[in-house]
């Protein structure tokens, strides 16, 4: 499944990560899986909408493995680490003003993955690929 | 699998339009060979087909007033909503009269118990530090649709007692104290402003006893109306806050304080339900849902506009003392049962095998046409996927698919008419350009 996300688009952004929740829910896994999946794909959703030039989230769902990756084209991250402390963030102040780029975003992510894989550079975009492991 | 359900399909007045399906917030309903069907697994009661249905083939099966014959002693158990059907034309003495003359002995009114209920759920939330926010055992319908839809939600639904059940059992208690009859010689009567309460009564959840029989209020609105002139009043015990419970909104100012949400309206209970469950509103301390617009006045059995119902029920209540002067204690009454979830989407109970039908499911649905307008007898494109990878539809349900097919029939039968046998064919004509070569 794949879900092009657009820029800066905060009504649509969180309806792929919606879709996928579904789908999970629908093929029956079980529900600390579905929210975990949820919550990183939404997060990982929404750093697109707020940090890049767009992109696309996709699942790939197995019964043992899901895989979450979001990859767009932008900016890129700089520096990673800093990018995954709490509370970082280098999210313009209008869309901090709207309660989104808390910093939270990488940092949430992670507490919510088994594995997470992120690559970027300055001017090359982002990939964030999430697995989370259903046992 | 023998699931009771209230709501019932009245054949020959249904034409097979597909108004229902589309509102259906479970899409429990299939129009198939011309008539809506339920899928019995699913529904949960909510009345949004009863409502939307044009043709009044929805309807709620309950008892009426001949169930009254069944027992000798008959308490009836209004909820609070109900008084805002007659608010504006007595007082609410005079409404609880009328209702003991259609043929009750008593009355113990729901608004009672639901403040009991307000009282516990105080205390509950005071001591509670688990899963935030819980949300409202109140309404049937709500929770039928946290067990089909949102079943992670099933833990985080209050675990106390619904006021109609707490009125139930209190009615039952005191009666047999001051009649000294024995339990079975007195049945309790709610009075109801929706489907899913009679379903609630019929199939309580862990088996613990509610009332014995429920009364849709729009059964006997016409025989209580005609005795509101004449009723000797019956006294009231209780307040304005027991009372606010019939409208969104009633709940929370009687439990008071704390950060309460509430919301009424299925489809907006299912947008805030669909956002607890991605982790949001957790700062919220309780909610409290209800499945029909503007709460219990918006239910699908009743009579009157629900704003205007909510109107004559704020204003009756303003007469009302705010809360009753001693409240019973309700103690082992407030029990109530672990909800289940009763996840009946599920594609396969094989987690591989629902993989793969997912599959199918998303590559169909990429054939269909998307407009979901329901002729196929689906509620959507994507329903109609599901059915067709659960095997109850095909794709040529789909009037656009099967217009494509006939269309392509329709070439090769062309196609085929041009074949003739070679004893009639004529040599084929060549473009006039061309020279003719030798045929």
């Amino acid at each position: 499944m794949s879900f092009p996300v657009r820029a800066r688009d905060f009504l649509a952004g969180g309806d792929g990560a919606a879709r996928i929740r579904q789908v999970l829910q629908q093929v029956g896994f079980p529900p600390a899986i579905i929210r975990r999946v949820a919550i990183a794909a939404y997060e990982a959703e929404m750093n697109i909408v707020i940090h890049s030039e767009g992109g696309e989230l996709k699942a790939q769902i197995t019964p043992g493995v899901i895989t979450i990756t979001a990859r767009d084209t932008g900016p890129g991250i700089p520096d990673i680490d800093l990018a995954m402390q709490e509370g970082y963030s280098t999210a313009p102040r209008e869309i901090q003003e709207m309660g989104f780029g808390a910093g939270m975003g990488l940092p949430n992510i992670r507490r919510c993955a088994d594995e997470l894989e992120i690559k970027s550079a300055p001017g090359q975009g982002t990939t964030v690929n999430i697995i989370i492991y259903n046992r | 699998m023998g699931y009771f359900h209230s709501v019932h399909l009245e054949e020959d007045k249904c034409k097979g339009c597909t108004n229902c399906i589309k509102h259906c917030p479970t899409e429990a309903i299939r129009v198939r060979e011309g008539k809506a069907r339920i899928i019995q697994e699913r529904c949960i009661d909510c009345g949004e087909c009863i409502r939307i249905c044009p043709n009044h083939a929805k309807i709620a099966v309950g008892d009426d007033l001949t169930a009254l014959a069944a027992y000798s002693y008959r308490i009836a158990l209004p909820a609070p909503a109900i008084i805002s059907q007659f608010a504006g034309q007595a007082d609410l003495e005079h409404i609880l009269g009328a209702l003991v003359a259609v043929g009750f002995d008593a009355v113990y009114e729901v608004a009672l118990a639901a403040e009991i209920v307000a009282r516990a759920i105080r205390r509950y939330l005071d001591d509670y530090r688990g899963k935030r926010p819980l949300i409202s055992p109140a309404c049937p319908a709500v929770v039928g649709l946290i067990q089909v839809r949102f079943p992670s939600l099933v833990e985080q639904i209050l675990p106390l007692a619904t006021p109609v059940d707490v009125a139930a059992r209190l009615a039952r208690e005191e009666a047999m104290e001051a009649t000294g009859l024995p339990s079975q010689a007195i049945g309790t009567f709610f009075i109801s402003p929706c489907p899913a309460k009679i379903t609630a009564a019929r199939q309580p959840q862990g088996g613990l006893p509610g009332p014995d029989r429920v009364i849709p209020l729009a059964a006997i609105y016409g025989d209580i109306r005609q005795r509101l002139a004449t009723a000797v009043p019956y006294p009231s015990r209780a307040g304005a806050a027991g009372y606010g419970w019939g409208h969104s909104g009633g709940e929370n100012a009687s439990i008071g304080g704390r950060r309460l949400l509430e919301v009424d309206g299925i489809h907006h209970v299912i947008e805030v339900f669909t956002r607890i469950e991605a982790g949001d509103f957790e700062d919220i301390e309780y909610i409290e849902a209800q499945a029909c617009p503007g709460g219990c006045v918006g239910g699908a059995l009743m009579v009157h506009n629900p704003y205007l119902a909510r109107l004559e029920l704020r204003q009756l209540a303003r007469g009302l003392p705010p809360r009753p002067a001693n409240l019973p204690e309700a103690g082992a009454s407030l029990v109530a049962a672990p909800v289940q979830p009763r996840p009946s989407l599920q594609l396969d109970t094989d987690l591989a095998t629902a993989i793969e039908k997912m599959q199918r499911l998303e590559a169909t649905q990429a054939m269909l046409p998307g407009l979901d307008c329901g002729s196929c007898g689906s509620p959507s494109c994507r329903a109609l996927a599901e059915d067709i990878v659960r095997e109850e539809a095909q794709d040529t349900d789909c009037v656009f698919v099967l217009r494509d097919r006939v269309r392509v029939l329709a070439e090769e039968v062309v196609e085929l008419a041009r074949k003739l046998p070679p004893s009639m064919a004529q040599p084929e004509r060549r473009n006039r350009d061309e020279t003719p070569g030798n045929s």
